[in-house]
């Protein structure tokens, strides 16, 4: 029963990690507390979105993630 | 050489090796022969500073599709006979193409604004994340005040 997060560009650095797996269900209050301080801090700006089982999440504070499914945490992109 | 084929009429595409320019817009033209006009824009590695090499990472669920619609969009906007969108992925050194952007219009127009649109788009609104090598190690790049403002002018 779990969750993987995947932390996506720059949050890969402030987590340390490319993902985690983490205990299932998961929602906002447990995502910010299983992610660390610092990006915990990422998480609650505006312009860092969260996506679950590849869709952004309209409003990213209703996260109810489930067994197997991926979480990735999105951070403002640059292309180009 | 087996030659280079296009989808029509929207050709977009992740790409984690170097690109082709000459093939792909010599077969983008060939695949839009009811086209006025036809736009090409190429973006490349800066060779200044100490860049030393540039990374793009991308996800996979959301990148790609991402794209596509993206050109989609730019296509009934712009009444385009056709798009290509080729973004590269992965390491790339300076003079390097990262990006290849390709409209067909039955007018010129169309067919500028439309490419300026997609590049917009591609420099603040895809999911794509870019880092720079410097001799002081890897540098992430947040998108520029300029990047938004540019994608604004679309609003």
């Amino acid at each position: 029963m779990s969750v993987t997060i995947l932390f996506l560009g720059p949050l890969a650095d402030l987590a340390g990690e490319k993902e985690r797996e983490v205990d299932a269900p998961l929602d906002w209050a447990g995502l910010i507390d299983v992610v660390g301080p610092e990006v915990a801090q990422q998480l609650e700006l505006d312009r860092v979105n969260v996506a679950c089982k590849g869709r952004v999440l309209a409003d990213k504070r209703a996260l109810m993630a489930e067994d197997s499914d991926e979480v990735a945490l999105l951070p403002p992109v640059s292309g180009g | 050489m087996a030659r280079l084929s296009i989808s029509s009429p929207l050709d977009v595409r992740l790409l984690d090796k170097g690109m082709s320019i000459g093939e792909a817009l010599a077969a983008f033209n060939a695949a839009h022969d009811n086209a006025g006009g036809v736009v090409s824009f190429l973006g490349k590695v800066r060779p200044d500073g100490n860049v030393r090499a540039l990374e793009l990472t991308h996800y996979e669920p959301l990148t790609l599709s991402g794209m596509e619609e993206l050109a989609e969009t730019a296509t009934s906007r712009f009444s385009l006979e056709g798009a290509l969108v080729w973004h590269r992925i992965g390491v790339m050194t300076p003079g390097e193409a990262i990006v290849l952007v390709a409209t067909a219009a039955r007018h010129r127009r169309d067919a500028f604004e439309a490419a300026d649109y997609l590049m917009d788009h591609l420099k603040s609104a895809a999911w794509l994340w870019k880092r720079e090598r410097r001799d002081d190690g890897w540098h992430w790049i947040e998108p520029r005040g300029q990047d938004h403002e540019d994608l604004a002018r679309w609003q």
